[in-house]
């Protein structure tokens, strides 16, 4: 069917197709349009010339402007670094224990560290370095191997029992589960437990505490008050890096959990190990 | 003997996949086979129950309409489970408990929910109406006698084979074309099939001319087909097995993935949705098409345009800088082309404006089209390598993408499905315009708080994650983005279950529509006089 047909609303000439009723109308391109259209082909024209884009049997047109996304990322690297350069540098010679007393060198530190801090550390210690069950909340002043800036500087630099630094802190709680009797080694949780809250039977304290000098004092020191040499943990102060409870107690006594941590020396190089560490000591519990 | 081969064809089959299962070299796989098994011993019982010895002679003068009847119903099934699954998704991450392990898990209800919504709400939506345009505006019956029916259960078993696949944990890991080798192969066949349908009733139509939307659909049938069997081009490990490996690796593997995943949206959700808009409108409105020029110029543009466009998806990558630029420019200068389509659909309205006002689908189609308008604006956009590398890893990509899907594709899916229901069911009328009404509303509202979420949650992801300090020092580790992002993720979720709500209307709708009931409701207020037809 191709018989000329005028719609009578818009009064436009249809192309005197019809398909199950549906015409076509013969309007022309808006105008608008095509000229956006050739305006389009005209910019992509000009954007091809200017920037890489045509393959050729080897290799590529190179475009005018000389444009290449990596030498971007190079120069923009290459400016933020020089930008940090002086204060990166400054701290990279400065040794650990003498940045806090440069003003300028600590507030770089604490921010860079903050940085990487999110980067790097988030994951396992949680974004305001709080911890979670097995991984040290930072915040506080019970440090397992020492608090002060130098201690957290090679701990950082080293980590702790990850089998791939030989400078790696290192320490092993022995299972006792294979050493004491299930009631003794209830009896010295109690104990444990009593020293910052309330065992749950009374009568188990006293034996228990003999059984804690008997096998716990030469790590844990006599008042359970720790030793950072063996990151052996203070049992009085009523934090715990694994679970608390009696039950808890008991069972990292029987056959305890031992933390890993990567040494991070290797991996971010020494200034930003450096930062880290004034940036952890910054939290409130540094030594 | 009617059913006599096909029970028999189905039998077997059932047969090789219980084999298959028996002698799986992994157990994914002989779950998997276990499931394809029951699955046809099921449609041989059915099969096997209708089986004739003296059938009635099948009159095949008239338009194969029963496959289009039982695509309608699948289109409002897969689109309400399709819908709740991003529901559930959406809730997963803002409430990450709720990732069940294993099976439940983001990473399997994550394709779960893409390819629900993609290929078997939007591809059953396909199906059933270029079945229907194909023949009304042909004036042919389906080509192929049963074949049809082949295609379409052919294609649900690619639905149900593809959606246990990622929940037992078989993927191939490629974004929209996750499931592996033997499902890729089974719907190459189906495929096959369904261009041979397509392009013979084509051949034998009683009209001198192709219309415009069969243009769109063959171009989408034969484009898919292309862009299917190249990007999941791989190598089994074991025939009995599910693990395969791509014929391509490192950035030319990306580069395939992004050409098909690109191409997906541009021939799936484009070209083959729009083969919809330019037969639905036309008809629900009662008006010509604008402009036959432009239909055909955009048309050309578009097909030829878009298959470039695919490496924007991998700006700032390691795909070479030549390769990038072209990526950005064709998209660029696909803007107008996209925009033919939109200027086609919205001017056909020309003359029944008022019918916005009046009638809730004419509405619906329309609001799909502005969707669609806004969509297209802002791909080419998002596709300039500055914008993009804002936008780039952002759930600004995924409001982009949802104002497309909800927007265009849901919406003139809807239109479609509610002009369709009442003609194939031989209704006077939907069951009820005022719930049509409210399915409107809800998408609507649903689509807008989605993406205006999006927006705004992706600019602050990439500021955020972008942010240094005077001192040269990042400001956010990537968790805070995260934990940044709980309050979007939760109002995403509320958008997208106002949708849903609107798809569980319209299965209800629908669904007294087919049994024949028809709600008594006061009329749509201004309705009545524009009732009267506008030629």
């Amino acid at each position: 069917m191709s018989d000329k047909h005028v719609d009578e609303v818009s009064g436009v000439e249809t192309t005197g197709h019809v398909w199950d009723g549906i015409r076509e109308l013969n309007n022309p391109l808006p105008r608008w349009w095509l000229w956006t259209f050739y305006a389009t082909i005209v910019w992509a024209i000009g954007y091809v010339v200017l920037y890489p884009a045509i393959p050729l049997v080897s290799g590529n047109t190179k475009g005018m402007l000389g444009y290449s996304s990596r030498g971007d990322v190079a120069q923009e690297l290459s400016a933020a670094k020089a930008a940090q350069g002086v204060l990166v540098e400054q701290i990279a010679q400065t040794p650990i224990s003498e940045i806090e007393a440069n003003p300028e060198l600590l507030q770089f530190a604490i921010a860079g560290g903050s940085a990487a801090f999110k980067v790097n550390c988030v994951q396992c210690h949680g974004s305001g370095a709080q911890g979670f069950e097995g991984y040290p909340n930072l915040n506080d002043d019970d440090w397992l191997w020492g608090g002060s800036i130098d201690e957290i500087y090679t701990t950082i630099t080293h980590g702790i029992r990850n089998g791939q630094d030989d400078d790696a802190r290192f320490s092993e709680m022995p299972a006792f589960g294979d050493m004491l009797e299930p009631g003794q080694i209830r009896e010295v949780a109690a104990y444990v437990a009593s020293l910052s809250g309330t065992p749950s039977d009374e009568a188990l304290v006293e034996p228990g505490k003999v059984v804690f000098e008997e096998n716990c004092v030469a790590c844990h020191g006599d008042n359970a008050q720790g030793d950072k040499e063996f990151g052996a943990p203070n049992l009085a102060d009523a934090i715990w890096l694994y679970n608390g409870t009696e039950a808890g107690i008991a069972s990292q006594a029987r056959n305890p959990k031992h933390g890993v941590m990567p040494a991070w020396g290797s991996r971010l190089g020494d200034a930003t190990v450096k930062q880290l560490a004034v940036f952890v000591h910054s939290l409130g519990g540094g030594q | 003997m009617k059913y006599a081969f096909e029970t028999i064809a189905v039998g077997l089959a059932a047969f090789l996949a219980l084999l298959g299962a028996a002698f799986a070299q992994d157990s994914l796989f002989a779950a998997h086979m276990g499931i394809v098994c029951v699955v046809l011993l099921i449609a041989t019982v059915i099969l096997l129950r209708n089986v004739t010895f003296n059938p009635e002679p099948v009159d095949t003068s008239g338009y194969l309409d029963g496959v289009i009847r039982y695509g309608v119903i699948a289109t409002v099934f897969w689109g309400v489970i399709g819908f709740a699954a991003g529901v559930f998704v959406a809730a997963q991450l803002a409430f990450p408990d709720l990732n069940i392990e294993p099976y439940l898990n983001f990473g399997r209800t994550r394709p779960l929910h893409t390819s629900a919504v993609i290929f078997a709400f939007g591809g059953n939506a396909l199906l059933a109406t270029s079945f229907y345009v194909v023949q009304r505006t042909t004036r042919a019956r389906l080509f192929g006698g049963n074949l049809a029916w082949f295609v379409f259960w052919g294609y649900q078993l690619f639905i149900v084979m593809a959606a246990t696949g990622y929940l037992l944990g078989i993927t191939q890991g490629r974004e929209y074309a996750e499931p592996e080798w033997y499902v890729d192969l089974w719907l190459t066949i189906v495929w096959v099939a369904y261009l041979v349908v397509f392009m013979g009733t084509l051949l034998t139509r009683k009209e001198s001319h192709i219309y415009v939307a069969n243009w769109f659909y063959l171009s989408f049938i034969i484009t898919i087909a292309m862009l299917h069997v190249v990007n999941n081009l791989a190598i089994p490990v074991s025939f009995l097995g599910v693990k395969s490996y791509s014929a391509f690796a490192g950035v030319q593997d990306a580069l395939t993935q992004w050409w098909y995943g690109h191409n997906a949206v541009g021939f799936f959700l484009t070209a083959g949705f729009l083969g919809m808009m330019y037969y639905f409108i036309p008809k629900q409105a009662g008006r010509p098409v604008y402009s036959y020029r432009l239909s055909i110029i955009h048309f050309w543009a578009l097909i030829f345009l878009y298959i470039w466009a695919g490496p924007h998806h991998l700006h700032y990558t390691a795909l070479p800088d030549w390769a990038q630029t072209l990526g950005m420019v064709f998209s660029i200068m696909l803007w107008m082309p996209s925009w033919g389509g939109m200027i086609n659909g919205l001017m056909t309205l020309s003359g029944a404006w008022d019918k916005i006002r009046t009638d809730p689908i004419i509405r619906m189609m329309v609001i799909a089209v502005a969707f669609y308008g806004m969509s297209t604006f802002e791909g080419p956009m998002m596709s300039i390598k500055s914008v993009n590398s804002l936008s780039h890893y952002t759930d600004w990509t995924i409001g982009h993408v949802h104002s497309g899907a909800l927007g265009w594709v849901g919406m003139i899916s809807f239109g479609a499905m509610y002009y369709l229901a009442p003609k194939l069911w031989g209704r006077n009328r939907l069951y009820s315009l005022r719930m049509v009404n409210w399915h409107f509303w809800l998408a609507t509202l649903g689509i807008v708080l989605y993406a205006a979420v999006m927006w705004v949650a992706g600019i602050q992801q990439g500021l955020m994650w972008r942010e240094y300090n005077d001192q040269g020092f990042l400001v956010y580790s990537f968790a805070e983005s995260v934990a940044a992002m709980k309050p979007y993720y939760i109002l995403r979720a509320i958008g997208g279950l106002m949708y849903l709500t609107g798809g569980i209307i319209m299965a209800f709708n629908i669904y007294m529509t087919i049994i024949g009931r028809e709600r008594e409701e006061a009329p749509i207020p201004g309705a009545e006089p524009a009732l009267v037809a506008a030629e």
